[in-house]
């Protein structure tokens, strides 16, 4: 299982934001702190906002801040933001209804896709923050 | 004077206030089958649990679970069958303390591990398990129509 690397990178900043509520985070040090540019993160950070993820100050002393609640924001909804997880159409040429086989390795792959859905799904911030710390 | 939270063993004066709870969680009513569990599970069989969270006589949550050994191939281990809360006493650690509760009986049966099983789009009490730290156990869950 991957991420996009624009997912991890939300990812990463919205947990940094909900481990310190109160506090306002510059792009430049959460984009120094996990090697993107600041320009790259801008725009991560400008689609978590307009999905009401994360709230932004401008001017001095302006930056980012997370602006859900962290025990029912889940790694999911994070992640639905960027890409889909769970059952999809996949990519690639339309296939034909009597190729049996590969009907049956797309079964195989939805299994896998539910699994990680209901995985992302099952876990908020807060336990995820709660068990990085430990 | 407000009474503290009390988790003890189930008995038959809590039976109704459990079918309710779990009614409303549901939305389905099983008299029968919680009457089984009390008769199977809150009796002195010392591997099986029925606890509930008291508050003011109040039943404001539930804990099923059991002992087993070699189950699924696995040496013996603690597994939680069903947890419920009122609606609207959740968030205040009530299944917090009654998982606790069943942990600590089934530690003291000896094992050291609690599982559980349930539908991976009960985000809910999915959730709560993972607040707890659980995680995924080596196990996959199979099925096939009969």
């Amino acid at each position: 299982m991957k991420l996009q690397k624009n997912t991890l990178l939300a990812l990463c900043s919205v947990l940094e934001f909900a481990a310190q509520p109160g506090r306002q985070f510059s792009t430049a040090e959460i984009a120094q702190k996990y090697g993107a540019s600041a320009h790259h993160l801008a725009k991560v950070l400008g689609r978590l906002r307009r999905a009401g993820l994360v709230s932004a100050a401008r001017g001095s002393g302006g930056g980012y801040r997370f602006s859900g609640n962290p025990k029912r924001v889940t790694l999911l909804d994070v992640i639905s933001v960027f890409e889909t997880v769970g059952s999809k159409e996949r990519k690639g040429p339309r296939r034909e209804p009597a190729l049996d086989l590969q009907r049956a390795v797309d079964r195989v792959l939805a299994e896998i896709d539910e699994t990680a859905k209901a995985t992302f799904g099952s876990i908020t911030l807060e336990t995820l923050l709660r068990f990085a710390a430990r | 004077m407000i009474q503290l939270k009390k988790t003890r063993r189930a008995g038959r004066r809590d039976l109704a206030q459990v079918i309710d709870i779990d009614a409303r969680i549901t939305g389905l009513r099983k008299p029968a089958y919680w009457a089984g569990i009390l008769r199977r599970y809150g009796g002195r069989d010392a591997s099986r649990f029925f606890l509930v969270c008291v508050q003011e006589k109040q039943v404001q949550g539930y804990v099923v679970g059991e002992v087993r050994d070699w189950e699924f191939g696995s040496p013996a281990c603690g597994w939680v069958f069903g947890i419920g809360v009122l609606p609207e006493m959740r968030l205040r650690g009530t299944g917090t303390r009654l998982l606790e509760a069943i942990c600590a009986a089934f530690r003291e049966r000896g094992v050291d591990k609690v599982r559980t099983l349930l539908a991976r789009d009960n985000a809910l009490v999915l959730a709560f398990f993972r607040s707890q730290g659980m995680a995924a156990a080596p196990f996959i869950a199979l099925e096939r129509d009969l």
